[in-house]
């Protein structure tokens, strides 16, 4: 059939009007709109903006740069991280650090959470509801708690107040207790489950079927598993592995609190000294390096994986799966999980609670070393001279995080849960067309970014007036953090909101607009009764991601603005761990009340992105 | 009153044009099928008519008032067009109860609450659903689910009711009962109706008129008496009528006046008067034809009778099927179909006699594939 050639009616004053209006009278393209704009100023904007800065010279740096004047162009920035005598210090040397503990954290974990997931899902061996419950369990506790359970464990005199281990007289060298093999032992503790997270999630999906089939034409079980079970599960395995090396890249929290103490620094914690101190433009270069490290990384996933992810879902009615006996294997197995579980998790959690409640750290637990101080306790009672603050719930800093963290959580994720299914909303009903893209894209940009690196973008957004006054200094103010949580968890939100909207079929809006129902009574009556639970277990997952969020908000922190756990961070650094135990405990147990809360709205904790 | 004019609807979906220059009208009280393949574009057209979908060009009108000028980019808003819609999958609310879903149209025009109970009750009395009223549609079976998203459509009282294969989601028994349901709906209410579907049973029993649809052209409007005895096409015959028609080849001579066919069934002559004038073929020369032959059209005896026309044929298999009976037949080389009603014994290979009217045959030209010859569905007066 020859292609006809499309006629175009003559452009006449009605057509145009006519036009105009069917853009204008539909709110539907009016969000899409906003939602284009807001965007563009929030993530498009500021992006540009921190890349700017690296290129001009910056107030503090007029006496290193002869004859320049402020917003003047320079490549000292540049230079000074990329071709100066200090930058195998600042900048291979961190890198370094940063690419060997993403290596060995994946190398790890990826193996590990693999056969813990198919141990799970596709062997039998006994106990499996509860051990797979305890398996997740880490990937809810945020990863600097984790890293204070460790502290309270492998603490030696470097930092002062003493370890478990050192309090057993049990010398702990520092190579042990701080720097990359603490901090490694740690990720791993956490990654692990996001590994087995993905691959039981795609060992699930795989219908048991195939397997069947593979032993109907004569293999055993390993030729099964090697050539029909792994192939099909290899894409999740690689995406997995590809995500940890890049979120471990940029993790901030554990490696500042395993790290700093010995001078072990990592990208992300080096460029936070820039950033807070000396020349920022540094900072800001290395976080663009780091943002370029993860999107390098991310692409390359989708290379690798991209058209061969598909087939990790092709599922089918093979829900009775028929479970591989692994016969005598299983007790050595089970004991293996057991004693794993018990020293990654029991062991380091039941010792960062009683060190919450220790006199000395290290000193035992009887019950002349045991003392409710560091929950109740005030200063005129201590029991050591040493103590420098009241007990947590006597802390007026710890009240004022209390506060800050329920209402940075509370406003943050109600926006962003809010937002999410919006963004949702067009991407879901644009799908195909070019704003839809344009807000999906646009979307996944701070995705891209680790935490860090991400709040030095709004950093050198908002740290001075912008707009000539309009938008006033941010610095220090409890909005910016908030934007900044908001604009981070936009990826997160944006994806529930969609994989909600898609449930939502269009034809009921179609009947409803048929009906007379105009955009908003549509939104009101219809859609918003039926996204309600995806939007509650949204909202959840955000809320808890936001309550436990560490390294997004380290360079925004001022005193008055402290979370939890920020203050937690803080306390961890000084001689008495005891109140930042006590202040991880609290958050330990928000969390898992909420994930239960969350759970009973059908939220999924293999959905969140820890 | 409602009389719907489209002209000239083109619609592109990017460089994919997948309604061709549409031109129908739909007279009031009409039920008008759209009939044809999936794909050919009959589901656009109705999206059209209900303005879910905006054309590229052309204008409709209902009752002479504009409802779409693409030359001007004026569309009407789909519930300015006093028109309702059901839904393939129904499309009820799953969050709202068979009242709630009905009386949402009514609520949104806020009509007092008297009115609404008053109105819903009623479409909910027409569909025979009124104990189901506060049931959610998971709580209802599928044909219940059905009935409601009709009664949801006429609550409104519309001038135009769409339906879009509103039966392919139930089984086959219910299909049948629902078709009975909306032929009295259609005479209860005159509403004028526009029924998309791709089953011609559907299409044949129900409507008063058929679109037929063939690669987003319309290739065919006539009633379903029109469609079933004179298919404008070799597909569109093939496409209506189950079993299927007999298409047999032959060679064919037109002299101004007869056209003189010779098959193997037979040599037939058809005056000039049955001829579609129309069609292009040549005259005074030989050219292919393809003979059209329903099934139920073909007389079958065991001894040979008197007409002219008389055949003989060998049974080539019979497939007793309680209400009917199908026969395979040869004859030379062609091979076809007839149905006898009830339950007749023939045996393979006995030889029977069976007249092929000429008058109830349509006749093609094979190159163009066009019909030639109009058949008569009984016997001509």
């Amino acid at each position: 059939m020859p292609k006809e050639k499309r006629r175009r009616p003559p452009m006449t004053w009605t057509r145009l009007k006519n036009q105009v209006l069917n853009v204008i009278t539909n709110p539907f393209n009016m969000i899409v709109f906003i939602s284009l704009v807001v965007l563009f100023c929030l993530i498009i904007i500021p992006l540009f903006t921190m890349i700017c800065n690296t290129f001009q010279v910056a107030k503090a740096e007029l006496r290193n740069i002869p004859d320049a004047q402020i917003g003047d162009f320079t490549l000292f920035y540049w230079k000074y991280l990329l071709a100066s005598p200090l930058t195998a210090a600042i900048l291979w040397e961190p890198m370094l650090h940063s690419v060997m503990i993403g290596f060995f954290v994946t190398i790890i974990s990826i193996p590990l959470g693999s056969v813990l997931a198919w141990l799970m899902v596709r062997s039998d061996i006994p106990c499996k509801k509860l051990l797979s419950m305890l398996i997740i369990i880490p990937y809810m506790i945020p990863s600097w708690c984790k890293a204070l359970s460790w502290l309270a464990v492998f603490r030696n005199s470097t930092s002062g107040s003493l370890g478990l281990l050192t309090g057993l007289g049990l010398a702990v060298p520092d190579w042990l207790a701080y720097g990359p093999v603490a901090i490694i032992c740690v990720m791993v503790m956490h990654y692990y489950a996001f590994a087995y997270i993905m691959v039981s999630g795609s060992l699930r999906s795989i219908n048991s079927e195939l397997e069947e089939m593979g032993e109907i034409q004569g293999a055993n079980k390993l030729q099964i598993l090697k050539s029909i079970t792994l192939p099909l599960v290899l894409p999740s395995v690689l995406s997995a592995a590809i995500m940890t090396i890049s979120k471990s890249i940029g993790s901030y929290g554990v490696a500042a609190n395993l790290g700093n103490r010995i001078s072990y620094y990592v990208l992300a914690t080096r460029m936070k000294e820039f950033i807070n101190d000396s020349p920022k433009g540094v900072g800001y270069a290395m976080s663009i390096i780091m943002i370029i490290m993860a999107c390098g990384i991310i692409f390359a996933n989708q290379k690798l994986v991209g058209v061969r992810k598909s087939y990790a879902t092709i599922g089918g009615k093979g829900t009775r799966s028929n479970l591989m006996h692994i016969g005598n294997a299983k007790y050595p197995l089970l004991a293996f999980i057991v004693i794993f579980l018990f020293a990654a998790m029991v062991m380091p959690t039941f010792v960062l609670v009683m060190e919450s409640f220790q006199i000395r750290t290290g000193g035992g637990y009887g019950l002349d070393n045991l003392t409710l101080y560091a929950w109740i306790g005030t200063l005129d009672n201590a029991p050591l001279e040493s103590f420098a603050y009241n007990g947590i719930f006597r802390n007026s800093e710890f009240l004022r995080a209390l506060g800050n963290t329920v209402k940075l959580s509370l406003i943050a994720s109600i926006i962003t849960a809010f937002c999410g299914q919006f963004l949702g909303y067009i991407s879901t009903r644009g799908r195909g067309k070019w704003y839809g893209k344009a807000v999906e894209q646009m979307v996944f940009i701070p995705y891209l970014m680790p935490g860090v690196a991400f709040s030095a973008i709004y950093f050198a957004m908002f740290s001075q007036p912008r707009l000539g006054g309009i938008i006033p200094s941010l610095y220090g103010t409890f909005a910016l953090i908030l934007l900044v949580s908001v604009v981070k968890h936009f990826p997160f939100a944006s994806r529930s909101g969609s994989a909600n909207m898609m449930q939502i079929s269009v034809e009921l809006e179609e009947a409803a607009d048929i009906a007379g129902a105009g955009f908003w009574r549509r939104i009101g009556s219809i859609v918003i009764p039926l996204a309600k639970n995806g939007f509650i277990s949204g909202f959840m997952l955000v809320f808890i991601s936001i309550a436990k969020e560490l390294d997004l908000i380290a360079i925004l922190m001022t005193p008055s603005n402290y979370t939890l756990s920020f203050l937690a961070f803080e306390y961890s650094k000084s001689l008495m761990p005891q109140c930042a135990d006590a202040i991880a405990i609290v958050i330990l147990l928000f969390i898992l009340i909420c994930y239960r809360i969350a759970n009973l709205f059908g939220a999924d904790v293999g959905k969140s992105w820890g | 009153m409602s009389r719907i004019v489209l002209e000239h609807i083109d619609k592109f979906y990017g460089d994919n044009h997948v309604l061709k220059d549409i031109n129908l009208v739909i007279e009031d009280g009409d039920f008008m099928t759209l009939l044809g393949p999936s794909g050919c574009g009959k589901t656009t057209t109705l999206r059209v008519v209900s303005g879910l979908e905006k054309p590229q060009n052309g204008t409709m009108t209902m009752d002479e008032r504009t409802i779409i000028n693409c030359d001007e980019a004026f569309y009407a808003a789909p519930s300015k067009r006093g028109l309702n819609l059901v839904f393939q999958s129904y499309a009820l609310w799953p969050h709202m109860t068979a009242y709630e879903n009905v009386a949402f149209g009514l609520k949104i025009k806020h009509l007092p609450k008297a009115e609404i109970e008053e109105k819903v009750m009623s479409a909910l009395k027409v569909m025979r659903i009124e104990e189901y009223r506060d049931r959610y549609p998971n709580e209802l079976s599928g044909g219940q689910q059905q009935r409601v998203a009709i009664a949801r459509a006429i609550a409104t009282s519309p001038k135009l009711l769409l339906l879009d294969e509103p039966l392919s989601n139930l089984d086959a028994r219910l299909r049948i009962d629902m078709r009975a349901e909306l032929k009295r709906l259609h005479k209860e209410t005159g509403t004028t109706i526009i029924y998309v579907t791709h089953d011609q049973v559907e299409a044949l029993t129900m409507s008063t008129k058929i679109a037929l649809f063939k690669q987003g052209e319309i290739s065919q409007v006539d009633t379903p008496l029109g469609i079933y005895t004179n298919p404008i096409d070799l597909e569109a015959a093939d496409f209506i009528g189950n079993p299927r028609i007999n298409f047999i080849d032959g060679m064919g001579i037109f002299d101004g006046k007869t056209l003189r066919v010779k098959s193997d069934v037979g040599s037939y002559e058809f005056p000039l008067c049955d001829m579609k004038t129309s069609e292009e073929y040549p005259t005074n020369e030989e050219f292919p034809v393809v003979l059209g032959v329903r099934p139920e059209m073909i007389e079958l005896e065991t001894v040979r009778g008197d007409h002219p026309n008389t055949l003989e044929a060998v049974v080539y298999a019979s497939q007793p099927a309680g209400s009917e009976t199908l026969i395979s037949l040869t004859a030379g080389k062609a091979e076809f179909l007839a149905i006898q009603i009830g339950l007749v014994e023939y045996d393979m290979n006995q030889t029977v006699y069976t007249v092929l009217h000429p008058e109830r045959m349509n006749v093609y030209n094979k190159k163009t594939t066009r019909l030639i010859k109009y058949a008569y569905a009984a016997h001509k007066a």
